[in-house]
């Protein structure tokens, strides 16, 4: 009995009008959250102190980091949604893959950048080709290849099941990237925050990350919820021009 | 080049990266609702929302 109410109130959930009712109800909550931590953030971000080794450029880790959660976070709710399409064939499925790729793309490219920029005064070097760096650049490529697939095919319902197919596929690249410090011998440092034995670094620079963290993550979750909004207005759209023209054609 | 430039750069490209989404999104949002309330007003609606018996 509780989980079919569960299953209902999903499925209701899933209801793209009453989707399009949520969001306009919790959107700018949703923004208005995101502005405070970000301001707490970046306030903790140049207040706490510097790192005994690497000086201010600690700092750098504060955007760095939670841009690398989410550009793998992103590709796990991608494919989350992927088996929505190919399983339950749901619309909102579909949306909300297309809509995630380019956010994707954005934190991925924010993680690579920065973390050149962090590389260069620390590694001596702007980029290696070692095991991390190179799958999370492989990431970036994955998320291009999306937006350009489902670009590049009319039909959305036909667009949506080869990209999750796609993504579910890509999903391999996402462990390599996270274990990739472990099994490989890389110049990027291994994971010192999410271990099993707990974080190794010191609470100074723990609490502006994790903060930063879950603003990033918040910003990601506001836009993906507009992002999904405008899509499913851009099916309407696309789907009232064609009742239209086949309303004139009838006349004609 | 100091640490403060890095460390500024870095800053700089992630809010210009930001940015540049949240204003895809609010820009793209804009658009699609301006084109719905054209097709509203040239009387083209979704079907689920033409009143009953309407419908052809």
């Amino acid at each position: 009995m509780t989980e079919s109410l569960a299953i209902t109130k999903l499925s209701d959930l899933a209801n793209p009008t009453r989707f399009l009712a949520l969001a306009a109800r919790i959107l700018p909550w949703m923004a208005a959250v995101t502005a405070i931590l970000f301001a707490i953030g970046l306030y903790l971000s140049f207040a706490t102190e510097g790192d005994y080794q690497q000086g201010q450029t600690v700092r750098i880790m504060y955007v760095h980091v939670p841009a690398a959660w989410l550009s793998m976070m992103c590709y796990s709710v991608m494919a989350l949604s992927a088996i929505g399409t190919l399983v339950w064939r749901h619309p909102l499925a579909d949306v909300s893959h297309k809509a995630a790729a380019p956010l994707g793309a954005a934190f991925t490219l924010i993680a690579l950048a920065t973390g050149s920029l962090w590389g260069r005064p620390m590694w001596g070097t702007w980029w290696v080709w070692d095991a991390r760096l190179t799958s999370v650049f492989v990431l970036f490529l994955m998320y291009l290849g999306l937006i350009a697939l489902n670009r590049a095919m009319d039909d959305p319902s036909k667009a949506a099941r080869v990209s999750a197919v796609l993504i579910l596929v890509g999903f391999v690249n996402i462990p390599i990237i996270k274990f990739s410090v472990d099994w490989w011998n890389t110049l990027h440092q291994p994971a010192s925050v999410i271990r099993l034995d707990g974080p190794t670094i010191d609470g100074e620079f723990l609490w502006p990350l994790l903060v930063m963290a879950i603003a990033f993550t918040l910003l990601f979750f506001t836009l993906h919820m507009a992002a999904m909004r405008n899509e499913i207005w851009r099916r309407r759209v696309a789907a009232q021009r064609r009742l239209a023209a086949r309303a004139a054609g009838r006349e004609a | 080049m100091t640490h403060t430039f890095y460390i500024a750069l870095s800053y700089s490209v992630t809010v210009l990266v930001a940015l540049c989404l949240i204003g895809w999104v609010w820009v793209d949002g804009r658009a699609r609702r301006r084109e719905l309330a054209e097709l509203e007003a040239s009387g083209i609606r979704r079907r689920s929302s033409q009143p009953k018996g309407d419908a052809a």
